[in-house]
C-alpha cells in the first residue's frame, strides 16, 4: 500500500486553525509533503468547517459549512481532500456520513447550496483524509526509511491522537478493518511513521483522551486537569515528547501545561511537538523550517540534545 | 414508593436523632436512620420529549440504562455528580426537579464522544447534554453557560465571515463574559513566546489585528444560514412551548 499514487496529489484543507495558533502545524505539514514529492492544492475560497461549536447552534449548519467546501473541492477536479486538524477532519467525514445517511441534512444541506449559488455537494464524490492518512499510504513506512537522513533515535515519544480522529465510530467506516487500518480504538498510524522515521515509541494508555478541547477557555479548570492527566501520564510512561497530530489539541496541550504550572502549581517538562515537526526534522529539515520556535513548550533544548535541529 | 437510586436520597431526606430510646434499647444517631417518605407529584410527562425536540436530544428514548455512558465519561472521572445516565434517567422518567439540581454542570459536557463510542443503542448521550443544556437555558432554568456563549461568539463569525480568527473570538469571549485578558497563564504563556517570535505573537493573539480573514464570496451563504437559523430558533422555542424571542 506504500506509494499509493492515488493520493500523491490531493486537495488540502487548512482551515482555520492553521491560519492562526496552529501555524506551525502548517508550515511543517506543507514542508514535509513538499521534501516527499506529494503535492497540496489548497481549496479555493474554503470556510470555517465550524470546530466544536456551530454544531451547538444547529448540527445541520455544521454539515452545510463542510458540504460547501466538499462541493468547491469537487469543482476542482478533485476526488480526495487532506485535512490535518482533526476538528476539519471529523467535520467533513460527519457531513460525508450524515448526507449519505439523514434526509433531513441532505434536504437543508440542498436548500442552502442553492441559495448560496453553488453547487449542492452529494455524499459519496470526495474522500476526507487525515495527514496520518495522506503520508502513511503514499509513502509508507518502507518509504520513510528510506529517506530519513537524521534518525529520531533516541527520542521517546508518547502519541496523542484525541477525540475527534476516532469517535464516534460510526462516520470512519474505513476504520478497524483489519490490521492495515487505522484503529479506533488503539490508534497507530502516527506511531508507524514515528517508528519509522526512529524514535521510540513508548505505550502510552491515553492515546485517545480528551484535553477538554471544546471548553478550553470557557471551562478552563477542567480543561487544565485533562491535559495535566494527559502529560503526567506521558512523563511517567518515560516519553520525552508528546507528538500532536491536531491543531486544537496541540494549542490545548501547550496552553494548559503553562496554565497548570501558574494555576495549580504543577510543573510538567514534557515538550509537545506536532509530528510533522519531528517528521520534517526526520528528513532533514531545518528545526526552523518546521517551526518548532512557534511551539510554546519550547523544545529547542531537547532537540539539541538528540541531535536534531 | 421503591428507592431505584440511591443519589436520589437527598441528606436533607435522612432523619437521625441524637438521642433515642426505644422500649429500652438505645438507637441512637446511626443506629435511627430514617429516610423521610417521598412522593413525586410534580412529574413533567412532556420532558422526554421535549428534549428530544431539541438537536442532539432525538435518540433519548432509546436508552436502557447500561450507564456505560457515564463509565467512560471524560468529566465523570474529575465530577463524581457529573453522571450522564442518571440525567436521562431523570428525564425519560419527567423527574424535572430532580433533573434541576445539577442543572449547573450539565454544560459541562466537554464533546469528547467516549459515550457515543461506548453506548450500545446509540443514544448519542453527547447530544442529550447538549439539548439538556439548550432546554435548561430557553426555558430559563440556567443563564447562557461560558460555553454557549463561546458557541455564539464563535458561530457569530464563522456565519458572518466564512472564517474565524482565533485572537478575535478569544477576545470576544473574554469581553462577553467579563473577564480581563490580562491573567496571569495567559500573559505568561504569550510571554514565552513574544521574546522569541514578536511579531508572530501579536498576530497570533490579534492585538493588533490588521487583516480579519473573510472568505471570498461568502456574502448569499452567509444570508441563507441566518434565515435558516431563525427558522430553526423558533423552532425550537415553539416545541418547549415558548412565545418567539422578542415577547420574553
Ligand atoms: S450508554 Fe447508552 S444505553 Fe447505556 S445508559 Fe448511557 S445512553 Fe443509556
Ligand atoms: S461527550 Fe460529554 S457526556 Fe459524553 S463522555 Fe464526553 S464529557 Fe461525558
Amino acid at each position: 500500500m506504500a506509494g499509493d499514487m492515488k493520493y500523491k496529489k490531493v486537495a488540502y484543507y487548512p482551515g482555520c486553525a492553521l491560519e492562526g495558533s496552529g501555524h506551525a502545524y502548517n508550515r511543517s505539514t506543507k514542508a514535509v509533503g513538499k521534501e516527499l514529492g506529494l503535492d497540496l492544492v489548497e481549496i479555493k475560497n474554503w470556510n470555517c468547517c465550524g470546530a466544536m461549536e456551530v454544531k451547538n447552534i444547529d448540527p445541520k449548519i455544521q454539515t452545510y459549512l463542510s458540504a460547501r467546501n466538499l462541493s468547491i473541492t469537487e469543482e476542482m477536479g478533485f476526488d480526495t481532500v487532506m485535512a490535518p486538524c482533526n476538528g476539519c477532519y471529523h467535520n467533513l467525514k460527519k457531513a460525508e456520513y450524515d448526507l449519505g445517511h439523514d434526509e433531513t441534512s441532505k434536504e437543508v444541506n440542498q436548500r442552502l447550496s442553492s441559495k448560496a449559488g453553488h453547487k449542492t455537494y452529494e455524499a459519496g464524490k470526495v474522500e476526507t483524509i487525515h495527514a496520518l492518512d495522506w503520508i502513511k499510504k503514499s509513502i509508507g513506512e518502507e518509504g520513510i526509511r528510506e529517506r530519513v537522513k537524521n534518525s529520531l533515535q533516541g527520542i521517546k515519544v508518547a502519541n496523542y491522537y484525541g477525540c475527534m480522529y476516532t469517535r464516534p465510530r460510526h462516520i470512519f467506516p474505513e476504520k478497524d478493518q483489519g490490521a492495515d487500518s487505522e484503529s479506533t480504538s488503539k490508534p497507530h498510524y502516527m506511531d508507524d511513521i514515528l517508528a519509522a522515521a526512529g524514535a521510540e515509541n513508548v505505550d502510552f494508555p491515553l492515546k485517545t483522551a480528551c484535553c477538554g478541547g471544546a471548553h478550553t477557555l470557557s471551562d478552563s479548570d477542567t480543561s487544565t486537569k485533562l491535559v495535566l492527566n494527559i502529560l503526567t501520564a506521558a512523563e511517567a510512561c518515560g516519553a520525552d515528547v508528546v507528538a500532536t497530530e491536531c491543531p486544537t489539541c496541540h494549542t490545548g496541550l501547550e496552553m494548559h501545561q503553562i496554565r497548570a504550572e501558574k494555576v495549580l502549581g504543577r510543573k510538567t517538562n514534557i515538550k509537545i511537538l506536532y509530528f510533522t515537526q519531528l517528521l520534517g526534522m526526520a528528513l532533514g529539515l531545518s528545526a526552523k523550517k518546521v517551526g518548532v520556535h512557534e511551539n510554546f513548550s519550547d523544545p529547542r533544548s531537547l532537540l539539541k540534545e538528540k541531535g536534531l535541529g | 414508593m421503591p428507592i431505584h437510586e440511591k443519589s436520589l436520597i437527598r441528606p436533607e431526606k435522612l432523619i437521625e436523632h441524637e438521642e433515642l430510646v426505644i422500649e429500652g434499647v438505645d438507637v441512637s444517631g446511626h443506629w435511627s436512620t430514617f429516610i423521610e417518605g417521598r412522593s413525586v407529584a410534580d412529574y413533567n410527562e412532556n420532558l422526554q420529549d421535549e428534549i428530544a425536540a431539541l438537536p442532539g436530544g432525538e435518540y433519548i428514548h432509546r436508552c436502557w440504562q447500561c450507564g456505560s455512558c457515564t463509565n467512560s465519561c471524560t468529566v465523570n472521572a474529575i465530577n463524581a455528580d457529573f453522571n450522564p445516565r442518571y440525567w436521562i434517567y431523570l428525564i425519560r422518567t419527567g423527574m424535572e426537579e430532580e433533573l434541576l439540581r445539577d442543572k449547573d454542570i450539565i454544560w459541562q459536557c466537554v464533546s469528547c464522544n467516549k459515550c457515543t463510542y461506548a453506548c450500545p443503542r446509540d443514544v448519542v448521550p453527547e447530544g442529550v447534554m447538549k439539548a439538556t443544556s439548550h432546554w435548561l437555558e430557553l426555558k430559563g432554568h440556567t443563564p447562557k453557560s461560558p460555553s454557549t456563549i463561546f458557541d455564539e461568539a464563535f458561530s457569530e463569525q464563522v456565519i458572518s465571515r466564512g472564517k474565524i480568527e482565533d485572537g478575535l473570538v478569544l477576545r470576544n469571549f473574554f469581553k462577553r463574559t467579563g473577564q480581563p485578558l490580562n491573567q496571569p497563564w495567559l500573559i505568561a504563556m504569550v510571554g514565552g513566546l513574544i521574546k522569541r517570535f514578536p511579531v508572530f505573537y501579536l498576530m497570533k493573539l490579534g492585538f493588533a489585528t490588521v487583516f480579519r480573514p473573510k472568505t471570498k464570496g461568502w456574502n448569499r451563504a452567509r444570508d441563507a444560514i441566518n434565515e435558516y437559523a431563525e427558522e430553526r430558533e423558533a423552532a425550537n422555542r415553539k416545541a418547549l412551548g415558548l412565545g418567539s424571542k422578542g415577547a420574553k
